[in-house]
């Protein structure tokens, strides 16, 4: 019995909410501390090197597999418990008064939906660009060279340079396979490896003239979500796990500044690329 | 303390035939009340009034009238046990309003509460889950063994007496936006979970009783915190924490 049970009964599903929650907390400091480097003016370099080393590390892919089913399975049970709340309650209250809880714990439903939209768009917006389009651009640099300017693939090996002209190319028998993969086509070698040029897709994505304003303040909008989400959720998880003790004034402090902070620090990117980055 | 005056006030109070009919809030007038006298003398006079107009009085449920049995309901203008904190509607008091004032009243909202009539509802969802686990099982054949021989922690103790203080008035329940009985079952895990007499049982007990609380159709607690402010005896959300620790190692097991 007490297996069946701990997956349906009304204390599992909250373990398994807050166990989720929480690992995507983690989740969430992972990623900002990637992004950040999008405010590093370095040619790209450091932020395209680790959106190469998250698609193709295999213990960030076991990690990502983790964060795709903690998504899933808490927002699946998330709208499950909603439901069963809702019908907890058939007849309504003609006057409530809402003084005695917060206005983030009794939406965290409707924050979550909010923040389940931002994540679908987000990766069709860069996860699926990154991990599927064939027109992915390859990050390049240019030189100048005695007055010329010439545009170069950067590759993985630090000061191994392919030219991008199509006709350079072909002069020198390069071609590109598997979208960053640099061959030589009578040896059939490979003579090196691409960055995909995920900073330029982002700033472009953001400095678009018609839609970056508009994406910028969607993106600001869901991480004010995310702060009221974990507002609540981040401290009420302890609660869940039955961790109600001396730490939990801790808790509960290190939790707001991470609801604050982290949603905060997301949301500064965007905005700088917008309407700073020259 | 200012001394008692006379208000006139507007009351909105459901009414409902029975748990088949589809009630509604009716507007009552009533004046002169005294800001001496208790919310439930001022639903007796209320009463009285419409006994004198040849109406039907309103059911409400009270019995000790002291804040100790748990009878009393009663979501006050949007709170259970009305305005004021620390109390049971019995203990609620006519100074806590103003001449003029529109209250409303309702029965407590649950699926696992249904409405009897107006605004008494039907709170054996309560005993079941008691029946279910909270209790110990004692051999009260003539020789039963003192409860006090085995020594207690002071603390323990403490927080035992603390939990063992729920009357069963179902405000948390009310209170709460997912209808969760939590706090209850929570507290009365916990008064048994903390004792050495209670641990005999613990792991069966808490299986039991979270089991009945979910078949009765009560909420998921969203750890809101409402039902703790709430609260006429003040069970702290620690009592919900505690029930969920249980549960975790009775799980486990
Ligand atoms: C990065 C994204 C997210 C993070 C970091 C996050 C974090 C959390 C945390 C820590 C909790 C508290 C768990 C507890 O009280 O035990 C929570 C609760 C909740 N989350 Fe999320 N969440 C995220 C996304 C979502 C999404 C996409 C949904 C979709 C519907 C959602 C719906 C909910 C709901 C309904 C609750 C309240 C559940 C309850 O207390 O019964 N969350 N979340
Ligand atoms: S926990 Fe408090 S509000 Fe809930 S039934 Fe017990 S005394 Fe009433
Ligand atoms: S009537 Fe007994 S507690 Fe209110």
């Amino acid at each position: 019995m007490a297996k069946s049970a701990f997956l349906k009964s009304s204390i599992a599903k909250k373990y398994w909410m807050a166990l989720t929650g929480l690992f995507l907390c983690l989740f969430l400091t992972g990623h900002l501390l990637g992004n950040l480097q999008l405010l590093i003016p370095d040619n790209a370099l450091h932020f395209n090197q680790y959106a190469l080393f998250m698609t193709t590390n295999p213990a960030v892919k076991i990690l990502s597999y983790l964060t795709y089913i903690s998504i899933l399975f808490h927002a699946i049970d998330g709208i499950l418990l909603t439901i069963q709340n809702k019908k907890a309650r058939p007849v309504g209250y003609a006057k409530t008064d809402g003084s005695s809880s917060s206005m983030a714990s009794r939406n965290m439903a409707v924050l979550g939906t909010i923040i389940l939209v931002f994540i679908v768009t987000h990766m069709a917006n860069f996860w699926a660009v990154m991990h599927f389009d064939k027109k992915m651009p390859l990050q390049s640099v240019t030189i100048e060279n005695m007055g010329q300017k010439m545009e170069l693939y950067v590759t993985t090996d630090t000061g191994k340079f392919f030219p991008k002209d199509s006709i350079q190319m072909m002069q020198n028998g390069l071609e590109i396979r598997n979208r960053t993969e640099f061959y030589n086509k009578q040896a059939n070698l490979k003579m090196g490896e691409g960055y995909k040029d995920l900073y330029k897709i982002t700033i472009a994505f953001f400095k678009d003239p018609k839609m970056g304003l508009i994406a910028t303040i969607l993106y600001v909008l869901a991480m004010f979500a995310l702060s009221f989400h974990l507002l609540h959720g981040f401290q009420s998880a302890f609660q869940s796990l039955g961790i109600n003790n001396k730490f939990t004034p801790a808790i509960k402090k290190f939790g707001t500044a991470f609801a604050i902070i982290v949603p905060l620090l997301f949301a500064i990117i965007p905005i700088y690329i917008h309407f700073l980055l020259k | 303390m200012s001394a008692a005056k006379n208000i006139n006030i507007t009351l909105k109070i459901w009414r409902q035939k029975d748990s088949k009919a589809k009630g509604n809030l009716e507007t009552y007038t009533l004046n002169n009340v005294s800001t001496a006298s208790s919310f439930l003398e001022m639903l007796d006079q209320l009463n009285e009034q419409l006994v004198n107009e040849r109406k039907e009085p309103i059911a409400f449920d009270h019995d000790c009238r002291e804040g100790i049995c748990g009878m009393c309901s009663l979501y006050i203008n949007g709170r259970a046990h009305g305005p004021d904190t620390g109390i049971t509607t019995c203990q609620l008091h006519m100074r806590m309003f103003n001449d003029g004032d529109t209250i409303y009243v309702e029965p407590w909202r649950s699926r696992a509460f249904p409405v009897i009539k107006d605004l008494v509802v039907d709170r054996s969802a309560f005993d079941r889950i008691q029946q279910a686990g909270g209790f110990v099982s004692v051999n009260t054949s003539g020789n039963t063994i003192d409860a006090n021989a085995i020594p207690i922690p002071k603390d323990d103790a403490d927080k035992a007496f603390e939990a063992a203080a729920c009357i069963g008035c179902g405000a948390c329940v009310a209170t709460c936006k997912n209808g969760s009985a939590m706090l209850f079952v929570g507290a009365k895990v916990s008064q048994y979970a903390l004792l050495p007499q209670g641990k005999v049982e613990a792991t069966q007990r808490v299986l039991n009783m979270v089991r009945q609380m979910d078949e009765e159709g009560f909420g998921n607690c969203t750890n809101t915190g409402a039902c703790e402010i709430e609260c006429p005896k003040g069970i702290s959300l620690e009592n919900i924490a505690r029930m969920n620790r249980e549960y975790l190692k009775a799980s486990l097991k």
